[in-house]
């Protein structure tokens, strides 16, 4: 299993290594997640109301089923514009994705799909949020 | 990145001749970091939406001096500045002041009216597009704050959590400035703030 790198903004996703499962059984992607020095993105429960989350969804699964998504711990952050500290990710990080291949699934190639949002800032400036594409390639073997 | 990203240029010389005639006024102000004024280039005129469906265009607003805010309900650091805004707006709407903001909200009013209700925003609030944005250079960094003087000419931007302090100087030092005297010929072309 193996995803193609995206970049979108101040956020980047890697490549893992290539991943081949069975038919029925379960695989885990991780996908690494970079965000620019100096910047952060919310975490997955940010925690504000109004700030917007980092949220991988997948729109497409292939013979793939389920694909929960696993976020890192956040860090708590103290910024010039927040009074409180905000629960943030920044540097690098990794997601995870669980799935179960399909026990009908065809040998050979696929892909899952998805899209991953966030939304960035620095200490003193946000950007708009911006989604940027996922793709999880597999071999159901 | 703003080719029309203005650089902080000290109008010392203008506040010295404002205090060598006395015009420093009761409210003298520390010099904020405004553009001169030959080198300023008028903001780009547009024409958004405010809540009640009324279009408004900056050109409404030539004579006063003019903050322009963009701004987003997601954004933290709009968040702070935003309540100065209605400060300044309450303080110095009487002298010739108005703060606009543009909401950059992909959602529109939908979040941006709650928002806008919720803390009595007290000036005219406006939903953005790209179209303006790219008029004023591409902005993208928010808040992104353009303070706009009594001809329509952009005295300094602000990207970024501004402070205060210079924010409230840079809109005293332009409501002091002489009022122009209104052209009855053709209007000034408008420029475009630059492209990125």
């Amino acid at each position: 299993m193996c995803l193609s790198a995206q970049s979108s903004g101040h956020l980047k996703v890697g490549e893992p290594a290539n991943i081949s499962a069975a038919r029925g059984s379960s695989v885990e992607a991780k996908i690494p997640v970079t965000v620019d020095a100096g910047f952060h993105v919310n975490s997955n429960h940010p925690s504000e109301d109004y700030l917007i989350p980092l949220s991988l969804k997948w729109t497409s699964l292939g013979a793939l089923e389920g694909g929960e998504v696993g976020y890192p711990p956040s860090k708590a952050e103290k910024y010039d514009f927040s009074e409180k500290p905000l629960s943030v990710f920044s540097g690098s990080f990794s997601l995870t994705a669980r799935f179960k291949v399909a026990a009908t699934a065809p040998p050979g190639p696929g892909v899952a799909t998805g899209k991953l949002r966030y939304q960035a800032c620095n200490s003193n400036t946000c950007f708009p949020p911006k989604t940027v594409d996922v793709n999880v390639t597999y071999q159901v073997q | 990145m703003l080719a029309f990203r203005f650089s902080a240029i000290s109008t010392a010389a203008l506040a010295l001749a404002l205090l060598a005639a006395g015009c420093g006024g009761p409210a003298a102000v520390k010099a904020a970091t405004l553009k001169p004024e030959k080198e300023r280039k008028t903001a780009p005129d547009f024409a958004l939406k405010d809540a009640d469906g009324r279009v408004a265009h900056l050109s409404d607003y030539r004579g006063k001096v003019v903050l322009l805010d963009f701004w987003a309900t997601w954004c933290g650091p709009c968040r702070i500045e935003i309540p100065w805004f209605m400060d300044l707006q309450r303080r110095d709407r009487d002298r010739g002041f108005e703060v606009l903001g543009v909401a950059m909200d992909d959602e529109g009013w939908e979040v941006v009216k709650p928002f806008v209700a919720e803390l009595g925003v007290n000036y005219r609030v406006l939903i953005g597009n790209d179209a303006t944005t790219q008029m004023y250079g591409g902005v993208d960094a928010l808040p992104t704050t353009f303070l706009i003087d009594r001809s329509g000419k952009v005295a300094i931007v602000h990207v970024g959590l501004a402070s205060r302090k210079e924010i409230e100087d840079g809109v005293e030092q332009l409501l002091q400035s002489p009022v122009p005297v209104v052209s009855s010929g053709a209007p000034e072309p408008v420029v475009s703030l630059g492209a990125k």
